[in-house]
């Protein structure tokens, strides 16, 4: 996994709540047994005029100029500013998949599904929940300025404007130490092997029909 | 030991360690797996050398991709055909018990789990599908997890999670003729919204709930994470342990007894506190009908479609107006003047035996209307197909013009061949009406078994209560 420590980043504002993961992808694009080149079907059916399908070439696909990250001033955007339950239904990684093969490092939303805000983690995103006033406010000014970038700085957990302005954001120290250093979740845990056989050792006696 | 709520009883007995940083390792009891949220997590394991740490507690099944016709034909899409392959190559690889697509007992992974007793009270279950909630209804601890968490399980039996706030939904007092789990599920969806239950574990408490079948129940708590909340738990009573018995995976003889025990004490404490509570009187619920595309859009069945206008703050106002244009309707329209085009009854909220009979009973030998090109009957297992055959109930279905299909996800969420074209309404049985869920451009209303029949005789929503 890729470490996160700062970022100073365009900022791309999708400007409706409830996104849902089937939105973000698309059901068709979970058939792939890979993890990777989820990036051109990232929100398919709000980007693209047709239909997308797996495996198909999107370069040449038609674009709706109506959507917000065809705009021209919101390419190579790497924060998207979201309304609330962002990345609501489904448990499937493959959206934050998207969203990282798509080059978006950080999302700022008033609030996550809990699903979604827990896989952005295992795949070097940052979720950033701010009050939803404070998500107004940016929403008002990427609209209204072209260019318009944020800085994240995860170890002092802030977010910073372009006229210095700073908001600070909650992060759990577990998550924040595995994503500063890009660790997996699977060498930390392993690391408590002991805890695990002792607990099921203990357990095969209280409930051996766990164990059948 | 002061009181304590079902959902701190299986947090505790799970507890393999606290990390003193809000994070915790949680054994897990039972793992399910299908093809769509595996493949990179298998590919994980072997990458990095690691087996699974008990591959005895890990089920699979093909489900998303099977199709629902002609199955001895195997998958004619060939990227679907990849995925359920590779499923069963991980499962040979790596010991994993699967039940493959032309086993009599393969069907939809939240519907095989509790119907083989994989499911049993008191455990931790869980799966990369965020229905997993529906094993909750068994007193059981369970959530959906994503990839990553996937073969974080499969190496280690644990995760590494928090532990969320507490919710008490009670339903109270008796639910009237014709009401279901189902409309109970939306209506409290409409009362707390779609995030309503972000953040929390919920337990469905009341006599309402207590009076609801093992079948209602699961219906209940699958929809726990359509209010927002990961898990839903129903406490263990007499039905719970009714249901399990005899199960083939449930234990027997002496230890069946030490089980029931445990399980017995798996109910909230009188004293117990909750972060929050909600009460809904069950007698206050209809028949239910959603009409936008966010569960949370919902409406009694004797209701209009609701105007934009009245939606209260601006953004509720976009996203009711966005709503109605995408599912084409107008403000105030009666839902029973809407007509639709296809019927789904399936899925793993709504494919158990008693959903098919629910739905069955509407029909009295009436026939599907002309308006409606298709019906469509998925049972959620081989084996609920072969219980409904002996019961002559796929008879009822196809005399009145359904198809009877085989078990799999189908059209919940299309990702085989069963889907709707653009424009298509569809009454669907399901848990989800998102945009393009059913298929691009398709327009999902979620309603009952016994709604989505009676919608199919009469080409339109109905009161099934009147019909
Ligand atoms: S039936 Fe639908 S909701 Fe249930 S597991 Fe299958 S796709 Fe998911």
């Amino acid at each position: 996994m890729r470490a996160f420590t700062l970022l100073d980043g365009l900022v791309v504002p999708l400007d409706r709540a409830n996104v849902d993961t089937d939105a973000i992808i698309p059901k068709q694009f979970l058939k792939s047994i890979r993890r990777s080149g989820f990036g051109p079907n990232l929100f398919d059916e709000w980007r693209y005029l047709d239909h997308g399908e797996p495996g198909q070439e999107c370069s040449n696909r038609p674009l709706n100029p109506e959507f917000v990250l065809n705009q021209p001033r919101y390419r190579d955007a790497q924060i998207l500013l979201a309304r609330e339950n962002f990345g609501c239904g489904s448990s499937r990684e493959h959206a934050p998949w998207a969203l990282e093969d798509y080059g978006i490092r950080a999302i700022i939303a008033p609030s996550f599904a809990d699903i979604f805000y827990n896989n952005c983690f295992k795949n070097g995103l940052l979720p950033i929940v701010l009050d939803a006033a404070t998500v107004d406010r940016l929403f008002a000014d990427v609209q209204t300025q072209v260019g318009y970038r944020l800085k994240i700085d995860l170890p002092r957990q802030i977010v910073s404007t372009p006229t210095g302005e700073e908001f600070m954001f909650s992060v759990d120290a577990h998550r924040k130490y595995c994503l500063l250093q890009g660790l997996d979740d699977i060498g930390l845990t392993l690391q408590h092997v002991d805890r695990i056989e002792a607990y099921e050792a203990q357990r095969q006696k209280t409930a051996p029909w766990l164990f059948g | 030991m002061s009181a304590q709520t079902l959902y701190d009883k299986l947090w505790q007995s799970h507890l393999v360690h606290d990390q003193g940083d809000g994070s915790a390792l949680l054994y897990i009891d039972r793992h399910l797996v299908h093809e769509v949220t595996s493949p990179q997590a298998f590919e994980g394991l072997r990458l990095a050398g690691r087996k699974p740490w008990r591959a005895s507690s890990a089920i699979a099944v093909p489900d998303h991709n099977v199709p629902t016709t002609h199955r001895s034909a195997g998958i004619v899409d060939p990227v679907s055909r990849l995925q359920v392959e590779t499923l069963d190559k991980n499962c040979a690889e790596f010991g994993i018990v699967e039940f493959k697509m032309n086993d009599a007992r393969q069907g939809i992974v939240h519907v095989i789990g509790p119907e083989q007793g994989y499911t049993l009270p008191g455990m931790t279950v869980v799966c990369g599908d965020s229905h997993t909630s529906t094993h909750g209804a068994f007193g059981a601890l369970a959530f959906g997890i994503g990839t990553s968490e996937v073969e974080h399980v499969l190496a280690t039996q644990c995760l590494v999670t928090r532990k969320a706030k507490s919710m008490r939904v009670s339903v109270e007092g008796e639910l009237g003729a014709g009401v279901t789990a189902k409309d109970v599920a939306l209506a409290i969806i409409g009362a707390i919204g779609t995030a309503g239950g972000t953040g929390h574990a919920i337990e469905f408490a009341g006599s309402a709930i207590r009076g609801l079948s093992m079948e209602g129940r699961m219906t209940l708590c699958n929809m726990a994470i359509e209010a927002g909340a990961r898990s839903g738990m129903v406490a263990v009573d007499d039905k719970t342990l009714d249901y399990v018995r005899g199960r083939p995976a449930a234990p027997t003889g002496e230890i069946w007894d030490q089980a029931e025990a445990w399980w017995r004490t798996l109910v909230s404490d009188e004293d117990a506190v909750f972060d929050c509570e909600v009460t809904l009187d069950a007698a206050t619920i209809v028949p239910q009908v959603t009409w936008g595309t966010s569960p949370e859009m919902v409406a009694a069945v004797t209701a209009r479609v609701p105007d934009p206008a009245q939606a209260g703050d601006e953004g509720r106002h976009k996203d009711w107006q966005r709503a109605l244009t995408y599912m084409g309707l107008s403000a105030n329209t009666p839902l029973t003047d809407i007509a639709v085009d296809k019927v789904f009854i399936g899925s793993c909220t709504n494919s158990r035996i008693e959903d098919l009979r629910a739905a069955a009973a509407v029909i009295k030998g009436r026939t599907k209307a002309a308006n409606v090109k298709l019906a469509m009957v998925v049972p959620g297992s081989g084996l609920v197909k072969r219980q409904a055959e002996e019961e002559g109930l796929d008879k009822l279905f196809t005399a009145a013009g359904f198809e009877w299909r085989d078990p799999g996800c189908s059209m919940c969420l299309a990702m085989n061949a069963d889907k709707l074209e653009p424009g298509e309404r569809c009454a669907s049985t399901s848990n989800r009406n998102f945009e393009g869920r059913q298929g691009q451009g398709g327009r999902t209303h979620l309603v009952s078994p016994a709604m989505a029949a009676a919608a199919a005789l009469a080409g339109h929503f109905v009161d099934v209560r009147e019909y």
